[in-house]
C-alpha cells in the first residue's frame, strides 16, 4: 500500500533526531529509484545517475534536520536536492540558491501548517495523476528540462490552468505557514 | 505601453524550479527570491509541482549494493549546518558567487562613475553587476533577448516605472529604455542578466557596448 505523506514526514523527523537507519532505508527504497529515474530522464547515463542518486540520498541524511514539513513535501524537498545536484554535475557549476529564511526557536515548524501542506501536496499529486497522459508528459518533460515553458503553456491549455489553481491553493497554505 | 513587471514572471520562476535556466538567470531569480517573499511562495508552488512529478515517476533499477554504498558515502561526508543569515547589501547567492558583499566586487569603470562587474557568462547569457551614481542615467539601449534587472541598492526610474531594492524588471525584445538612478544620495547597484547582445543607441554608447561586451 502507498505510504502517506505523514509517514514520510515522520521518517524524516526520525532520521534527523535519532539518526534512524531503518527509517532511512525505507525512505531510500521508496525515493532512490525515483530520483534515479528522474536523473536518467534528465539525460544522465546509468552510471552517473546511480552516483548522483547516492549523493542526493547521502545529502538527505545530512540535511534531514533542515527539512521543514510546513514548507515542502518530502518528495519536493528531495526533488530540489536532486535538481541542484544534477546541475552541479551535468553543467558543472554550483547552482545559486535563495537565502534561507531567518530562523529562530519561535520559527519551529507549526504542526497545523505542516498538516495543511501535506494535504495540499497530496491533492497536487492527485491532480497531476488525473491529467490526460499527453498533458502529464508535457509537465514531466518541463521538469526534466527538454521543453520550454512557453511550449507547455501553448500545448496544455486548460489542464495547466487546473494545475495552476492547485498551486495557488498550495501557495495560500505556504504563505500562511510563513507568516 | 510595456507591462510593468516588478515581480518575476511565472515562466522564469517555473524554469528556475525545474532547473532549466542558464546560470545567469538562476542567479538573478535566486537573489530576487531571497529579497521577495511573494516570489518565494510562488517558487515553492512550482517546486511542489516538481515534487509531484518525482512522486509519480516510474522506478529505475538500482545497483545491487546501492544502499550500502550510500551509507558508506554518508560516513565520509561532513554534517551540514544551517547557514546563519548575515546582513549586508547582497543576498546570500550573490555573496557566494562573489566571495563577499558589495565591498568585494571587482568593479571596472565604464564612464562618468558608472561601473560594472561581469559575474558569469554561459553561452549568450551573462550576469553582471551595474553601479550607477545617484541621479545618473544609464546609456539608452534596447535588446534582442530578455533582460532581468534586480535592484540591490538605491533605486531607478525608467519608462516602465520606478524600481527599488528587491524589485525585478523584466524587459523583452521590444523594450527601449533609459534608466535613471534615483537622486536621493544613495548610488544604485543592480544585478542584471541578459540572454542576447544589447544594442545601445548612439555612438558613444556603441563604443561602450564593444568595451562592455554586452
Amino acid at each position: 500500500m502507498e505510504k502517506t505523506e505523514a509517514h514520510w514526514v515522520a521518517s524524516m523527523t526520525s532520521i534527523a533526531q535519532h539518526k534512524d537507519q531503518k527509517a532511512f532505508a525505507e525512505v531510500f527504497r521508496h525515493f532512490a529509484p525515483r530520483v534515479k529515474a528522474f536523473l536518467i530522464k534528465s539525460g544522465a547515463d546509468y552510471a552517473l545517475a546511480e552516483e548522483c542518486m547516492q549523493d542526493v540520498m547521502a545529502t538527505l541524511w545530512h540535511k534531514a534536520h533542515l527539512y521543514d514539513p510546513s514548507r515542502a513535501s518530502v518528495a519536493t524537498w528531495i526533488f530540489t536536492i536532486a535538481r541542484n545536484r544534477k546541475i552541479d554535475l551535468l553543467r558543472r557549476y554550483a547552482r545559486p540558491e535563495p537565502e534561507d529564511l531567518p530562523w529562530g526557536p519561535e520559527d519551529a515548524p507549526d504542526q497545523v501548517d505542516a498538516i495543511a501542506l501535506q494535504q495540499e501536496s497530496t491533492k497536487l499529486v492527485d491532480a497531476v495523476r488525473k491529467l490526460p497522459q499527453k498533458q502529464r508528459d508535457l509537465i514531466e518533460r518541463a521538469y526534466f528540462g527538454d521543453l520550454t515553458h512557453n511550449e507547455i503553456a501553448a500545448e496544455t491549455g486548460l489542464p495547466l490552468g487546473t494545475i495552476k489553481s492547485r498551486i495557488r491553493l498550495a501557495l495560500e497554505r505556504l504563505r500562511h505557514a510563513m507568516n | 505601453m510595456p507591462a510593468i513587471r516588478h515581480h518575476v514572471p511565472d515562466d522564469l520562476l517555473m524554469g528556475y524550479a525545474a532547473g532549466v535556466l542558464p546560470q545567469a538567470f538562476d542567479l538573478v531569480v535566486a537573489a530576487h527570491v531571497s529579497l521577495n517573499d511573494d516570489a518565494r511562495v510562488r517558487l515553492a508552488g512550482y517546486e511542489e509541482l516538481g515534487g509531484a512529478v518525482l512522486s509519480d515517476l516510474g522506478e529505475a533499477e538500482l545497483a545491487p549494493d546501492s544502499l550500502e554504498q550510500t551509507l558508506a558515502k554518508i560516513s565520509r561526508m561532513q554534517p551540514t549546518e544551517r547557514s546563519a543569515p548575515t546582513g549586508g547589501v547582497f543576498p546570500a547567492p550573490l555573496r557566494k558567487m562573489i566571495g563577499g558583499d558589495a565591498s568585494a566586487v571587482k568593479w571596472k569603470s565604464i564612464a562618468r562613475g558608472t561601473k560594472q562587474a561581469v559575474l558569469c557568462a554561459d553561452g549568450d547569457a551573462t550576469a553582471r553587476l551595474l553601479y550607477i551614481p545617484a541621479g545618473q542615467a544609464m546609456p539608452e539601449h534596447s535588446h534582442r533577448g530578455t533582460e532581468m534587472t534586480l535592484v540591490l541598492q538605491g533605486g531607478y526610474s525608467s519608462e516602465d516605472g520606478h524600481f527599488q531594492r528587491g524589485d525585478l524588471e523584466v524587459a523583452g525584445q521590444q523594450t527601449h529604455h533609459t534608466p535613471i538612478a534615483d537622486d536621493d544620495g544613495e548610488d544604485c547597484i543592480c544585478l542584471v542578466a541578459t540572454d542576447g547582445r544589447l544594442r545601445f543607441d548612439g555612438l558613444l554608447p556603441r563604443i561602450a557596448q564593444v568595451f562592455l561586451r554586452i
